[in-house]
């Protein structure tokens, strides 16, 4: 047995176990945990495949971003998670059923799929190229308004994050600049006589 | 034994029946929901990176790296409004979410 197929194993049987625990931990805290062990070890087994620099790509922005997120959100809300918890038993089997057919289904595709014999490949990968200067070079020219739209899925999901979850509050004081800038010295100085040996 | 485009397939399919089994399993959590679509969209990256690699072409990847953009945005939304609606209603019971009687 290689190296490259025990790390296989090795990363597919660690993802898998740790998908099996983020459905079936008792704490919401620990499935995050367990969700950012099988992000690491799936960005194993693309970097077995060759995918360096998606391999990165899913360790920063799941690892990184989205999985430090659910933690965030987890430890934020105060929920009584073992209520939550109530309806697995009773979940179980329609789950378990739902859960085997698509896995038959997905088996018997597994087993009788052929490429089409005319498949033409669109973006042959070039052979002299690092991974990720070859995604480069494809995904600027020829995806290149794909990308832009993805930059724009990206800034919809920003402002729409912001704006559910900005909120304003009635009575607290907020700096206005524009109404510092409309302050001129007419408005902002008083001049006082006061007299002399007098005192204010 | 060498590894080949079927033992990815496999892995991705296993990842895929436990994303689908996690969302029915873990009916009132909604947290573990999301966490369970990210393992969906996971096992679908795997599966563009296999047959990427098996054919050579770069194609799968490309779209492996859109999905990923809008499984992040879709994270994000999803938590955003997780967030706002346990602010207004103290609880993320999902249950509950019965507001707009649709």
């Amino acid at each position: 047995m290689s190296v490259a197929t025990a790390f296989f194993y090795l990363f597919s049987i660690v993802t898998i176990a740790s998908a099996v625990m983020v459905i079936a931990a008792r704490n919401p805290v620990h499935s995050v945990l367990f969700l950012i062990l099988a992000f690491v070890n799936a960005a194993g087994l693309f970097l077995l495949t060759g995918a360096e620099f998606l391999a990165m790509i899913l360790v920063v922005v799941y690892v990184g971003a989205v999985a430090v997120l659910f933690l965030f959100v987890v430890m934020m809300l105060d929920v009584d998670f073992a209520e939550l918890k109530q309806g697995f038993l009773q979940y179980l089997p329609i789950g378990a059923l739902v859960g085997l057919i698509v896995l038959v289904e997905l088996g018997t595709v597994l087993t009788t799929w052929t490429v089409a014999p005319e498949m033409i490949l669109s973006t042959p990968t070039p052979g002299h190229l690092s991974n990720t200067a070859a995604l480069g070079q494809v995904l600027y020219t020829q995806y290149v308004y794909l990308f832009q739209a993805a930059g724009l899925v990206l800034l919809t999901a920003m402002i729409g994050a912001i704006v559910l979850t900005l909120q304003h509050k009635p009575n607290v004081k907020r700096q206005v600049i524009a109404d510092q800038n409309a302050r001129t010295r007419a408005s902002a100085i008083e001049l006082k006589k006061a007299p002399s040996r007098a005192g204010v | 034994m060498i590894i080949g485009l079927e033992h990815y397939l496999i892995v991705a399919a296993v990842l895929f029946t436990l994303g689908v089994a996690g969302i029915i399993l873990n009916r009132k959590n909604i947290i573990v929901i999301l966490m369970s679509v990210e393992l969906i969209l996971l096992s679908v990256n795997l599966n563009f990176v296999a047959f990427s690699a098996q054919l050579h072409d770069l194609t799968g990847q490309i779209f492996a790296l859109f999905i990923l953009t809008v499984a992040a945005a879709e994270a994000a939304i999803g938590l955003a409004i997780l967030v706002t609606y346990f602010r207004n209603r103290g609880t993320i019971a999902v249950e509950d979410i019965n507001m707009m009687k649709g």
